[in-house]
């Protein structure tokens, strides 16, 4: 971590030299305060100038950078990770050969990498971020995957007149699915169930 | 493994010197023992065990890559 120590003759001025020498914005920077400046006595004798430790803040999506790519090598994986900020928020996106061991089954892997991400990201950050994770295009495959599912199974429950359950999924994929049937007339869509088994289920009308 | 489940709860908890991993390997499976600050056991394990599950979830798939069975005791 970059820190720098600076003196100044009050703890104002001090701070204001040790920010041009960190390169940084007073709200990037924490500081402790090592001595308090004293006057001299008759502006003459024994006066003491402030002394202030500075040091840049860590940065919540370096941070979590650093971890996700730290934990997949950790896993043994060969894989690379790139930040790329999206008009919905920040995205790392992993590519490599063993992509599958990463994403695991329905995603799993991916989405308990990103929750882990997440909460490393936001030990450091003053307000709420959120990162996606997203491997070789799996979320946008996801979603058509889903919104594929949504149309046949309607039909189902259309055909058969009986309503049908679907799997547990998460929040985020259960969206995908509501968002589709509300376009079509016939069916009605509601959750049941209690997270993380929380489920969809589709009712013909 | 053991290197995966310290990195991880490193990251992630407020005492990091109180941060211990051990290892029991029998065969192709282990067994993860990890054991943190009392006041860190949230961050562990999370809301109904949600930081815990998200953590086995990345531990099982990194042991299926090197075809392991691991298993992480919390506590």
């Amino acid at each position: 971590m970059k820190k720098v120590t600076v003196s100044g003759k009050t703890v104002d001025e001090a701070i204001q030299s040790g920010l041009e020498k960190l390169e940084a914005e007073q709200g990037n920077v924490e500081y402790d305060v090592l001595e308090e400046p004293q006057k001299a006595i008759f502006g003459l004798f024994g006066g003491k100038s402030a002394l202030v430790e500075m040091r840049l803040k860590p940065d919540p999506q370096k941070e979590a950078l650093l971890f996700l790519r730290d934990t997949i090598d950790k896993m043994g994986v060969q894989a690379s990770v790139d930040q790329e900020e999206r008009a919905d928020g920040t995205y790392f996106n992993i590519s490599g050969a063993d992509i599958g061991v990463l994403i695991g089954k329905r995603g799993q892997t991916l989405d308990s990498l990103q929750y882990l991400v997440n909460l490393v990201a936001n030990r450091y950050a003053d307000n709420y971020i959120r990162i996606y994770l997203d491997a070789e295009g799996y979320r946008e495959r996801r979603k058509e995957a889903l919104e594929t599912l949504a149309r046949r199974i309607s039909e189902k429950a259309v055909r058969t007149k009986r309503e049908v359950r679907l799997e547990p999924m998460s929040s985020h994929e259960r969206k995908v699915i509501h968002t589709v049937l509300q376009n079509i007339d016939e069916v009605s869509t509601y959750s049941e169930g209690q997270e993380p088994y929380r489920r969809i289920v589709v009712v013909p009308k | 493994m053991k290197e995966l489940v310290e990195s991880m709860a490193l990251a992630l908890v407020d005492h990091p010197d109180e941060v211990t991993v051990t290892e029991k390997t029998d065969g192709q499976s282990v067994t993860v023992y990890l054991t943190v600050h009392p006041d860190d056991m949230g961050k562990v394990i999370g809301k109904q065990g949600r930081i815990a599950k998200a953590m086995r979830s990345v531990v099982n798939a990194a042991a299926v890559n090197q075809d392991k069975r691991v298993q992480l005791e919390i506590g």
